[in-house]
């Protein structure tokens, strides 16, 4: 399987199967719609490109391709065995650990109930933290690195009960032989200088919400008194930038109500931030500002316009990062990694403050997803084998679909806020998804084209 | 070859084989929870690289 499309003028050719990505003139892009798979009609290309091309140009296109065959960069075949999931144990190595099911804001948008998830407010108990690591580390089997990111709600309104839980990770780790990297997400009213000062001190990444412009952030992200938060929250970031020294990204939600959310990450970019993530609302279509279908060809505009954007930084010689054009074509995770996909209800889940565990925080609330209790006896996940078998080769879309190894089905929740069913994927999500994949490759290829350097690796 | 740049060679298949070590970063945890993409997490395994 190929993929070819165009990005700013250069035509670009992905290889599916093994992974290889090629920039190469109109000749051979044309004359790859003649290939059904590695056979090509010849006559019938001859008889559309000889007046276009001529005999020559056509002669080596052909030379090419071939060559790209034979060394397995063109129509390469899937070499994935499925067995690889029937193999697979049950081991949890990444906890979204939600210590507070209350929020000081009243975003429209929250997918977690204003923070309650469906449920009480509350905080989780230091006993039950230590529970949901104790459960983290005796049930991650081999594996050494684990990740908790302290999630809410708001955490940072149980922040004692969460540099407990971090002294208590890192006392208890070495006796599992254990490496915990701890993250948090945080709506920032509360980041003071000492949260700061300690957050930098022990957090391996930090997530900053905000959605960019003023007037497109406080329309959605309020306090509960209903006013906006830009103020308080761009003050409390960027004294926090100036003080990290380790990963950190801001990251917003865009809505139907700014589709032209390549501002808003121009913004953020013109206030310091480097580290950027923006990312579309998940919601009940019911609701005003849910993306609908017929944004569909806005919205990959704009993913054009913030492609230009990108590499109009990185040509001033102010690079940032954007989080879903991140890609590594070259080194980036195994195929096994690729098709397994975010690991929800496998190798990640969710603790509520009660000690409920669920496949992911989207799930968080809903009790047809509840897999269990910290303080049950034992944990056995009855719906690992639903979550397991939902992989790219049981959804038909997926298998089908060349952008599969770079996005792995995409998200559980999504598919089934969407559909009722965690196999069938979001049919807009999807369509999303593949223009940032689009883009994250074109950009990789123009860089290399354009500048020499990077991931281009001679021949 | 005249007419292609190869932008990335083949980097699927080494592992098609194997289960994979599992030490990566889970992909939500990074900074999307709300839309899932693996490609852009980095490889953890030490002989690999």
């Amino acid at each position: 399987m190929i993929h070819k499309y165009v990005f700013r003028d250069r035509p670009i050719v992905v290889d599916v199967n093994s992974g290889a990505v090629h920039m190469v003139d109109q000749v051979i892009y044309d004359v790859l719609d003649f290939y059904d798979g590695r056979k090509c009609d010849r006559e019938s290309m001859k008889k559309a490109l000889t007046v276009r091309y001529g005999e020559e140009a056509l002669r080596e296109a052909q030379e090419d391709i071939e060559e790209l065959i034979a060394a397995d960069m063109l129509f390469s075949e899937d070499s994935v065995s499925e067995q690889i999931f029937e193999s697979k144990k049950p081991v949890v190595k990444a906890m979204c650990l939600h210590v507070a099911h209350d929020c000081n804001m009243n975003c429209a948008y929250c997918f977690g109930d204003k923070g309650a998830f469906e449920g009480n407010r509350c905080l989780m108990t230091l006993e039950t933290g230590k529970r949901a690591l104790d459960f983290l580390m005796q049930n991650s089997g081999s594996r050494h690195n684990l990740e908790v990111d302290f999630f809410g709600g708001e955490p940072l309104m149980n922040f004692d009960v969460v540099k407990e839980l971090v002294a208590y990770g890192r006392r208890e780790e070495g006796k599992y032989d254990k490496n915990i990297r701890f993250t948090i997400t945080t709506n920032g009213i509360l980041l003071d200088d000492e949260k700061i000062a300690y957050i930098n001190e022990v957090m391996d990444n930090v997530i900053l919400s905000i959605d960019g412009r003023p007037e497109v952030n406080d329309r959605m992200r309020k306090t509960v008194n209903g006013r906006g938060t830009y103020d308080i929250i761009t003050r409390n970031y960027k004294n926090f930038i100036e003080k990290r020294d380790g990963l950190y990204y801001v990251r917003g939600t865009f809505t139907r109500y700014n589709l032209d959310f390549a501002d808003d990450v121009r913004h953020l970019l013109d206030l310091g931030f480097q580290n950027v993530s923006v990312e579309p609302v998940v919601t009940s279509p019911e609701y005003d500002y849910a993306l609908r279908e017929e944004d569909t060809e806005k919205i990959l505009a704009e993913y054009d316009r913030l492609s230009d954007m990108f590499l109009e930084y990185a040509a001033e010689g102010k690079p940032f990062d954007f989080f879903h054009f991140n890609v590594d074509l070259n080194q980036g995770p195994c195929v096994i990694k690729r098709v397994s996909g975010c690991g929800a209800g496998t190798e990640y889940v969710a603790v509520s403050p009660e000690g409920d565990i669920y496949p992911c925080h989207q799930f968080v609330g809903n009790p047809l997803f509840r897999l269990g209790n910290l303080a049950d006896d034992a944990f056995e996940n009855k719906l690992f084998d639903l979550f397991n078998g939902a992989h790219i080769y049981n959804k038909p879309q997926c298998r089908e679909c060349w952008a599969k190894f770079y996005c792995s089905g995409g998200c559980h929740a999504n598919a089934y806020h969407a559909n009722g069913t965690i196999m069938e994927p979001y049919g807009l999500g999807c369509e999303l998804e593949k223009k940032r994949v689009e883009c994250a490759i074109g950009i990789q290829a123009y860089l290399t084209d354009e500048y020499g350097e990077g991931v281009l690796q001679e021949r | 070859m005249k007419r292609v740049k190869t932008i990335a060679r083949p980097s699927l298949k080494d592992a098609a084989c194997s289960t994979g070590c599992g030490e990566c970063q889970t992909s939500c945890q990074s900074a999307c929870k709300t839309s899932c993409t693996v490609a852009n997490q980095k490889c953890e395994n030490i002989k690999r690289r």
